[in-house]
């Protein structure tokens, strides 16, 4: 007994548990997305989210601990981000084509999840810190956690913020989007992009190729786009 | 791949760089971002090279998100006064955006004489 809690107390303090770990958590999410017919609301992030905090939660682990493992896989969003320059390549010559709607409902789309993130949030009482982790939530996490630290929000918390709004947005996208008759899936899937990332971006491909393309390009467009506004947005505000 | 993985941290790198040197806004990866997409476009032939590498690495993006998300932990406790709020501030203000990008796309494109380019669903 007493060698199981030498072992334990060796290991859960070495990052090779928690790297080993997170990515067991996410096999079993992505099992579990599979095993579901990949519905939108079975997400593998989600998932893993609360399998991880659980596991910390009940060994009293600190996150500090867990991070110096988790790390060598965080430190990958850095040059995954600039890999997002691929996609916005190959797609250029249909970005041109519809450069103009696709401006407008960048600014519109953008602004819009900024703005109305930020008031809802002020208008229940959100305060400080905590207000300002919501302001890039529409935007893919590895450029969140720049904006969210750049403006004084909470990285960690933002980036919660964002894997829960990309489970909203490919939720509600298709019921939304026929309720309110929007039927060209170049607009449904920009929006989705622009409004829910990744996660709503890989929900965009599951209905229409098309669909699929235009979300990657809205969410490209929408980090770069947060990432120039967020900061006048705060000035002008906080 | 060893390449194409030092061309994607190259970028990074001297995107950091310009960020701290210029104290640019942008997060450093996302410069990186913008002058590879500027070399791709300029320079087409080197696209199929790095192609491999970049989409084997955002084909496992969701992945990456997990570390930071798990940092949820440290606000557990916060979560029975903000919990509601945030909730409350994330489904409206996803409806919204997803509804008035959405809209915008389409008034702009009909207004500029375009027809959709799907009737159907």
């Amino acid at each position: 007994m007493t060698e199981i809690l030498d072992i334990w107390s060796y290991l859960s303090t070495s990052p090779l548990l928690w790297l080993t770990l997170t990515l067991l958590a996410y096999l079993i999410g992505l099992g579990a997305f599979n095993l579901s017919g990949n519905r939108p609301f079975v997400n593998p992030v989600l998932i893993s989210m609360i399998l991880l905090s659980t596991l910390l939660v009940t060994t009293k682990t600190s996150y500090t601990t867990y991070f110096e493992g988790a790390q060598f896989v965080h430190f990958l969003l850095g040059p995954a981000t600039v890999a997002l320059a691929v996609p916005l390549w190959k797609n250029w010559q249909r970005i041109k084509k519809s450069a103009l709607p696709m401006l407008a409902a960048l600014v519109v789309g953008g602004l819009v999840a900024m703005v109305s993130a930020t008031a809802i949030g002020y208008a229940c009482g959100l305060r400080g810190e905590v207000l300002l982790s919501l302001v890039p939530k529409a935007v893919t996490s590895p450029v969140a956690i720049g904006v969210s630290e750049t403006i004084g929000g909470l990285s960690t918390l933002t980036v919660a913020l964002v894997l829960i709004t990309g489970v909203i947005g490919a939720v509600v996208t298709t019921p939304l989007l026929n309720l309110i008759g929007v039927r060209d899936y170049r607009a449904r899937g920009f929006a989705t992009g622009v409004a829910a990332h990744g996660i709503g971006t890989a929900r965009a491909f599951q209905v229409d190729g098309t669909a699929g393309a235009f979300a990657g390009i809205g969410m490209v467009l929408n980090a770069i786009f947060t990432s120039l506004i967020a900061p006048i947005f705060v000035q002008l505000f906080f | 791949m060893i390449l194409h993985f030092g061309i994607l941290l190259g970028f990074q790198l001297v995107g950091e760089i310009l960020a701290r040197s210029f104290s640019l806004p942008l997060p450093g990866p996302v410069i990186g971002m913008v002058l590879l997409a500027i070399l791709l476009l300029t320079r087409p032939r080197v696209g199929p090279a790095i192609e491999k590498t970049a989409s084997g690495l955002l084909s496992h993006l969701s992945l990456l998100f997990v570390p930071a998300g798990v940092g949820i932990v440290q606000y557990l406790d916060q979560m029975s006064t903000i919990g509601l709020p945030l909730a409350a501030a994330l489904v409206g203000s996803t409806v919204l955006s997803i509804a008035a990008g959405a809209l915008t796309f389409k008034f702009v494109n009909q207004a500029r004489g375009y027809k959709d380019e799907r009737q159907n669903d």
